[in-house]
């Protein structure tokens, strides 16, 4: 209880952690709401891929100067493009063309990364580096967050339409592609924002978790995003929370709060029914 | 009417039909029969353009099906759908506003309303907030129809819409598919349940990969056509007025 006081009291006197708190909170907000389109269209794999094939454009933005999301929305969109390209031009199926892609693009990351930088620069890109937030980071991730928000907010029939069922959209003229590729561009500027807390391992964590833990509790669309954002959010700060107390790695301790929401709504959310479901198993 | 000139439509160069040429008339309702894999589902989807096709017009009175697109609406087969979405039945139906309405603009009172009176009809009132998983076959098709409504499409294209599902919502179905045809829709059924042919469908399309014959039912719906498609043995059956088999 006494660590939770200390959090707090810490947390008024120290600016560093409260950049952390605030970008930490944003961050739960557009993972969760982004996250949950991405796990209704069956993409967690694709998410995985764009937040690991940002890695090269994270790279090339610091050679060049640039701003890190130009880079990484680049690199993204091109991976996007490339799975895309690979699956449809020949017999290869989706899932086997995004995992030659992404670990290639990871990979031409990783050399760049090390032309570029120390190791210290790479393990923070890696793992996330939630205390050493800048105020310009913060303007960064509010500007994605208003993004993200915007997105949802003006194509919010478009996002459910073909995340629900994509040829009926197609039959009325939708024009499904350019809502994919739209996604995945604000998916990776999410990707570029959740780098910060919880570093390009486990940002994939963070855009499915607590998505897949909202969609345990509710049967309606714009609730799942809502209860998203909330998990996302209450695992960012209890996750600083232990980082701070325990000195634990930012990024593994928000995720493994996630998870713990996942599991307990596993077993206890009322959709789910997880006693019911053994019970009709064994019978 | 819907008319269809030399389609041609390949999976991996290896063409399932070619120079497909058929007439859809309106204020009627057609059927397409034709054995497994004949290139029903194909010819439809060839056709709304969410398949590539190798050649081939398609126009309905006179124009492109590319620029009359949002007079369509399809009702596909339930497998294709992920019934576990966090969707419910009003939600569902208010989805077949969506192409009217555009980009930017939401459902308003007017959008909600016809999704309530078309769920009136198909008698599924009381289920408008219940997650579609939640519905049995034949209640979920009538969902789809109540879309198909709000649409308030000139051509409606419903693929197996029967299979699977109880007679009761096969009748509501039909009725409102005999609704259509009063207001001089043209409705286009794939069917596969051979007994109904002749109760159902004003006009029929007989498909055995190419048309083997299309016109009235009454003249098109013979011993010589069924033989030609399915087989000898079935056509046999089928016209000796003997307990009705499925193909």
């Amino acid at each position: 209880m006494n660590s939770i006081i200390d959090f707090f009291v810490a947390l008024g006197k120290y600016d560093f952690l409260q950049s952390a708190l605030i970008t930490a909170v944003m961050v739960g907000i557009m993972s969760g709401i982004i996250g949950s389109f991405i796990i209704l269209r069956g993409m967690s794999l694709m998410g995985d891929a764009i937040s690991h094939a940002v890695l090269p454009g994270v790279a090339v933005a610091y050679m060049l100067g640039i701003n890190i999301l130009i880079g990484a929305s680049v690199f993204g969109i091109l991976a996007a493009l490339l799975i895309g390209f690979v699956a449809s031009k020949s017999k290869i199926k989706t899932d086997t063309s995004i995992g030659v892609v992404f670990s290639a693009f990871y990979a031409l990351g990783f050399i760049l990364i090390s032309m570029a930088e120390s190791s210290s620069n790479l393990h923070h890109i890696l793992f996330g580096n939630i205390l050493a937030v800048s105020d310009a980071d913060i303007m960064t991730t509010t500007v994605v967050l208003g993004i993200v928000i915007l997105f949802v907010v003006i194509f919010y029939k478009e996002l459910l339409v073909t995340s629900f069922d994509e040829t009926y959209a197609k039959t009325y003229g939708l024009n499904v592609q350019i809502i994919h590729y739209a996604l995945m561009l604000v998916l990776t500027l999410v990707t570029v924002s959740a780098l910060q807390t919880v570093g390009i391992i486990l940002v994939v964590a963070m855009l499915i978790t607590p998505a897949a833990t909202a969609f345990l509790w509710t049967d309606k669309l714009s609730t799942m995003l809502f209860l998203a954002a909330g998990f996302g959010i209450v695992s960012s700060i209890t996750g600083l929370y232990f980082s701070y107390t325990f000195n634990w790695a930012s990024g593994p301790a928000i995720v493994i709060v996630a998870a713990a929401m996942f599991a307990i709504s596993f077993i206890g959310a009322p959709k789910q029914n997880f006693f019911k479901l053994k019970r009709s198993v064994t019978q | 009417m819907l008319t269809i000139k030399n389609l041609t439509v390949a999976y991996d160069d290896t063409p399932v039909f070619s120079d497909v040429a058929v007439n859809f008339n309106a204020g009627k309702i057609t059927g397409i029969i034709g054995p497994n894999g004949a290139g029903k589902s194909t010819l439809i989807k060839a056709m709304m353009n969410l398949i590539k096709r190798e050649s081939g017009e398609i126009a309905y009175n006179g124009q492109s099906i590319k620029s009359v697109q949002k007079k369509i609406a399809y009702v596909e087969q339930r497998k294709e759908l992920d019934l576990t979405f966090p969707i419910d039945v009003f939600d569902l139906v208010l989805t077949g506003t969506y192409g009217k309405l555009g980009l930017f603009k939401s459902p308003s009172k007017r959008e909600k309303l016809a999704s309530k009176e078309a769920l009136e009809q198909v008698s599924l009132s009381s289920f408008s907030k219940r997650q579609i998983g939640n519905l049995s076959g034949g209640q979920l098709q009538r969902v789809f129809v109540a879309r198909a409504i709000v649409q308030q499409a000139e051509i409606i294209v419903l693929d197996e819409p029967f299979v699977g599902i109880d007679l009761q919502s096969e009748t509501a179905i039909m009725k409102i598919l005999k609704q259509w045809r009063d207001e001089n829709k043209t409705i286009i059924v794939i069917h596969h349940d051979l007994n109904k042919v002749s109760n159902y469908f004003d006009d029929l399309v007989i498909l055995n990969h190419g048309i083997v014959d299309y016109g009235p039912t009454q003249q098109v719906y013979n011993p010589q056509n069924m033989e030609k498609a399915f087989s000898a043995d079935l056509s046999a059956v089928l016209f000796s007025k003997q307990e009705g088999v499925q193909a």
